[in-house]
Parts: C-alpha cells; sequence; structure tokens
C-alpha cells in the first residue's frame, strides 16, 4: 500500500476526485492548507499597499491505494489537476505499513 | 439645511431696507428715479456696516409639517444604519483576530453617544444659553423644551421641521463622527482609553464644532465666518479626519509596523460596509436639507458624487495597476460621500461630478502617500475623510451655486458669495478649514494626553499579538472549534 499525498489548486479538487472514483480509488481525505513553492507566493495590492501573500490557499489530498493502482492514481491526479501555470501543486508518494478497518477488524488492503 | 438661525423674530430693520431697496430698483430704469435711486443705494451702502453685526434671517414663523418631520424621522434612521456600516466597512480591513475590537469601536458608540447626546451633548451644540458662539448652552440637557410639551414645535423660524426630530437626527451625526476616528487606532488601542476617549472628544470637540458650524456660531453663517457646510463636512469629517490625524501621531503605529502589515481579513465586509454607508449617506447628506420637497435635489448630489468617484478610482486603478479593485471601489465611493457632504444642497449636479472626481483623485493620492511614509493611519480615517472633507470643504467655497444659498437661511455666506462672489467665499471656507484644523488638532491632542495619563492609551504588545477580540472582549470572531 502506499500513501498519496497531493496538493492542489483548489478549484481542481472536484475533477481530481472525479478522477480517482472512474479508476476505483474507493476514499480520501481532503485539508484546507496553505503553502509556497518556488514561486514564493502572490503579490496583492488593497488601496496601494502591495501584500506578498506568501502562503496560497491549497487543498491537501490524502488517500492509500494498493501498489497495483499508484501509477493510474497519479496519471488521474496529474491530468485532472494540470493548468500548465506555475502553482498546479505536488504529488507525494509515502509507504504504508498497515491498514486496519475499524468496525470489522479487517487488515491490508482490503481495509481500504 | 443644516443651519439653524438661534434667535428669529419679525422683520429686521436689514430686511426691511432690503425689501424698500428691491422695489425701488425696479423702477430705476425710469430716469426721474434714477438720482433719487443713487442717493437711497449710497445711504444703504453707508448704514451696512452699522448694521453687519445685528444681521439676522427675515424667516416666517411656519407650522410643522408632518413630511418634512417625517423625512428627518426616516434621515435619522438612515444615518444610525452608517454606524453598524462603518462598523463593517473597518472591520473587514483588519486582522481576524481584531476584528470585533474594531467594529465594536464604532456600534459601542450608539450606546456611549447614544445617551451623552440626549443628556447633555445636544444642549452644547445648539443651546444658547452661553451667550457664546462657540458653545451651546445647557438650558435643554435631556433634551428639556425641545419641540414644547408635544415635541412637535417647529425648530426655529423658517422651518417646517419639528425641534424633536432635528434633535434625534443631529444624535446620529454624534454618534458616527467619533465612530470614524476609530479607523486610526484600532489593533492598539486599549477599549477602556477608546471609551474616554471618545466621551471627551464628543463633548469638548463635537459639540463645539457643531456649534460653531450649525448652531448659530462662529464658523457658520450667522457667525463671523460665514463657512457653509451643508451635512458635514467640516463638523464631522474634518473633525474626525483631523482627529485620525492626531491620534495616529500620538498613540503611535501597530508594533512591527509595517512588516506587521496584513491584507485585509474579509473584503465582502468592506463592501458591505460601504454600501450601507452610501444608504445610510441618503440620510446624512439628504435629509440634511430638512425639507421634504427640495431634498430629492440633495439626494441626487449626494449619490451622483459617490458614482463619480467609485469609478474615478476604479479608472486610476485600471490604468496604473492593470486591475480595479473591489477595496478601490468600495474606499472610491466612501470618499465620494465625503467629498459632497458640505456641498450636497449647495451645487448643481455638474458641480456634484466635479467634486466626486476630485475628491477620489485627492484621497487617492493621499493613500498612497500615507503607504509610502509608512504612516500608520491603518485604515485611511484621514486619508480620506480628512483630505476628502477638506476637498469638500474648499471646493464647496469654489463651486456654490448663489441661488442654492438664500439670504435668509445664510446672511453672513450670501452676503460674501454677493459681494466677492466663489473666490471670497473660498477664502471664507479656508479659514474655517484652518480654524477647525488647529481647534480639533490641539484639542484632540490634549485629551489623549490626558486620557494617556489617566488610563493609558495602548495594549501592551503581547497584547496586541494575541489580538484584541479576545484582550478587550473576552470574545473570537472565528472560532474554529465552533464549526
Amino acid at each position: 500500500m502506499k500513501q498519496i499525498t497531493a496538493v492542489v489548486r483548489p478549484s481542481k479538487v472536484d475533477a481530481i476526485k472525479d478522477a480517482l472514483v472512474a479508476i476505483d480509488v474507493v476514499g480520501m481525505t481532503i485539508n484546507d492548507v496553505r503553502g509556497f513553492g518556488r514561486q514564493k507566493g502572490q503579490v496583492e495590492r488593497y488601496r496601494g499597499n502591495e501584500f506578498t501573500v506568501e502562503f496560497i490557499p491549497k487543498i491537501r489530498i490524502t488517500t492509500i491505494v494498493s501498489d497495483d493502482k499508484v501509477e493510474a492514481a497519479i496519471e488521474a491526479i496529474s491530468h485532472a489537476a494540470r493548468t500548465g501555470d506555475i502553482g498546479d501543486g505536488k504529488i507525494f508518494i509515502t509507504p504504508v505499513d498497515e491498514a486496519i478497518r475499524i468496525r470489522t477488524g479487517e487488515r491490508g488492503s482490503t481495509a481500504l | 439645511m443644516a443651519q439653524v438661525p438661534m434667535a428669529g423674530g419679525g422683520p429686521t430693520p436689514l430686511a426691511v431696507f432690503d425689501r424698500f431697496r428691491t422695489r425701488v430698483l425696479a423702477k430705476v430704469q425710469e430716469p426721474e428715479l434714477r438720482r433719487y435711486a443713487v442717493m437711497m443705494l449710497a445711504f444703504g451702502a453707508g448704514l451696512l456696516p452699522l448694521m453687519a453685526g445685528s444681521a439676522k434671517a427675515a424667516l416666517q414663523k411656519v407650522p410643522t409639517d408632518g413630511a418634512d418631520t417625517l423625512l428627518m424621522l426616516m434621515g435619522s434612521a438612515l444615518v444610525l444604519l452608517m454606524t453598524p456600516g462603518l462598523a463593517f466597512f473597518y472591520g473587514g480591513f483588519t486582522r481576524a483576530k481584531n476584528v470585533l475590537n474594531t467594529m465594536m469601536m464604532s456600534f459601542f458608540l450608539m450606546g456611549l453617544i447614544g445617551v451623552v447626546w440626549v443628556v447633555i451633548g445636544y444642549s452644547l451644540s445648539f443651546d444658547t444659553g452661553f451667550k457664546s458662539p462657540f458653545i451651546g448652552g445647557l438650558g435643554q440637557m435631556w433634551l428639556n423644551g425641545v419641540g414644547g410639551e408635544l415635541g412637535d414645535a417647529p425648530l426655529a423660524d423658517g422651518f417646517a421641521i419639528s425641534a424633536s426630530s432635528f434633535a434625534l437626527f443631529q444624535g446620529m451625526f454624534a454618534i458616527i463622527t467619533p465612530a470614524l476616528i476609530s479607523g486610526a487606532l484600532v489593533e492598539r488601542i486599549n477599549f477602556k482609553a477608546w471609551f474616554w476617549f471618545s466621551l471627551l472628544w464628543s463633548l469638548f470637540i463635537y459639540c463645539p464644532m457643531a456649534k460653531m458650524v450649525w448652531g448659530g456660531g462662529y464658523l457658520g453663517p450667522f457667525g463671523e465666518i460665514g463657512a457653509i457646510d451643508f451635512a458635514g463636512g467640516t463638523v464631522v469629517h474634518i473633525a474626525a479626519g483631523v482627529g485620525a490625524l492626531v491620534s495616529t501621531a500620538i498613540v503611535g503605529p501597530r508594533t512591527g509596523f509595517p512588516g506587521s502589515k496584513r491584507p485585509p481579513h474579509n473584503v465582502p465586509f468592506i463592501l458591505l460596509g460601504a454600501g450601507l454607508l452610501w444608504f445610510g449617506w441618503f440620510g446624512f447628506n439628504g435629509a440634511s436639507y430638512f425639507a421634504a420637497k427640495g431634498a430629492g435635489f440633495s439626494f441626487q448630489t449626494t449619490t451622483l458624487s459617490a458614482s463619480a468617484a467609485l469609478l474615478t478610482w476604479c479608472l486610476i486603478e485600471w490604468f496604473r495597476d492593470g486591475k480595479p479593485t473591489a477595496v478601490g471601489a468600495a474606499t472610491g465611493a466612501v470618499a465620494g460621500l465625503v467629498g459632497i457632504t458640505p456641498a450636497a444642497g449647495f451645487v448643481y449636479m455638474p458641480q456634484a461630478f466635479i467634486i466626486g472626481v476630485a475628491t477620489a483623485t485627492a484621497c487617492y493620492i493621499a493613500v498612497q502617500v500615507k503607504a509610502a511614509i509608512q504612516f500608520d493611519d491603518s485604515l485611511d480615517a484621514y486619508a480620506v475623510h480628512g483630505v476628502g472633507g477638506t476637498v469638500g470643504a474648499l471646493l464647496t467655497g469654489l463651486l456654490a451655486a448663489p441661488a442654492l444659498v438664500p439670504a435668509d437661511y445664510f446672511p453672513k455666506s450670501a452676503e460674501i458669495l454677493a459681494n466677492g462672489g466663489n473666490g471670497a467665499l473660498f477664502v471664507a471656507h479656508v479659514k474655517a478649514v484652518l480654524i477647525s484644523y488647529g481647534f480639533v488638532g490641539l484639542g484632540t491632542a490634549i485629551i489623549l494626553w490626558i486620557v494617556g495619563a489617566v488610563v493609558g492609551l495602548r495594549v501592551t504588545p503581547e497584547q496586541e499579538e494575541r489580538g484584541l477580540d479576545f484582550v478587550a472582549h473576552g470574545e473570537e470572531a472565528y472560532d474554529p472549534m465552533t464549526y
């Protein structure tokens, strides 16, 4: 099992969810997050005061998939999240030791 | 019109003479009367200086009119709504941890000044007990005797509005004026200091200003200077703006300024507040006409100036920065409303448009300069209200139409216009503006010094960091645990 963590544009979340559901990813968790990458935020202007907003709102999607679905999930997320402009986000893959469904006690991929 | 002749009475010698002279001048084309007319004029000119001191309006006693009084009651409700509107306008600009404190600095004054005005503020502003051109008296405390037994007696000769509706209306102005100053002090002032400051400022700055301009006092159309201020360009906006300027200088910037500056936490609040202010300004300026029949005029100049100013501000941004902003639209509209305030009943539509464009431009420049010199007038209370009020007051002198400044209601101002034209009225307005700056600036400094010495002006840097909503009120506007 792998954990897929994708930090994406808030406006792309629905498209990413649909793309993942289409390849039978059965669940996911999202958080509102803020952050910056290489572009170091964006400049906003209010009454002539310029503010560099370093921490831009993003959505972090977390989902756990079985090893055989990792590449398909990466492809689905990348395709749905891409605009081609700076700020499309990033995807991180990390190993997951175990998964347990609390209701039944099932373990491993069947618990996803 | 927002000027009250305090002593009425029958036709005065000057008025009788004026009527006689007019009749004679009508026949002056007849050669045999010409010599007689010249003699009369010379005689009149000789008498004028003698009479100037005792010039009084020749206004007729009129019964209270229901429609006119209703305009005042509606106007009072509209102006009251401006204070919560201002709370939203200012609240949107601050950080999320200070929004309740910022809004309370305005909202709370609906309590404090609402009481103070009835108890003594009105009397200090509009009573004549002290026989002073600078301060009223104590005879109308608790609105004693205002409007007679039933409150329905007319305000004064020549006015068909009830005196009680006038007192109510004026109270709403007294509430919002100190609230405007809060924009300069947010996110750092101690709420106890704000309580005492706004109380003292209202009594010792606002009431004398209202007396001097509207209560038949020194600066106004019955006084020495003869400036006209339709709805509070001087009394409200210059006073609040200068109060804000001096307060910022004395209280100092927010801790960590300018590095600690943050963008507005809620721009929709700013638009909501600006919308409520614009709506309420129909009462503020519109109802200051004091007569329902003609008030469409002051309603129209008011909204036209706001429209022109909104447009101007956005177009400037569009050309300079490539994008018109929501905050700019809100700020421009408020600037235009401030600018037209002293002029709303004294100018025609083209002049109202010019005032809107000029005020927005001046305030835009002021806001940029303020940002460039890193002066922490946090929410631009001076840059918008002070600068807008000043530009509006000066342009009122330049652009006021003599036909809209009738001598019955504005004797000194009409005389200035008749003798020296708009140039002379402009000079009178420059004097009134300078005197107001001096009086309000000095008075505000003294009050802040006293309040600072007794209760302290600022919260501690640690409290500033924690956020004033919790520190001053024990509340949070947006508590994540209440989702």
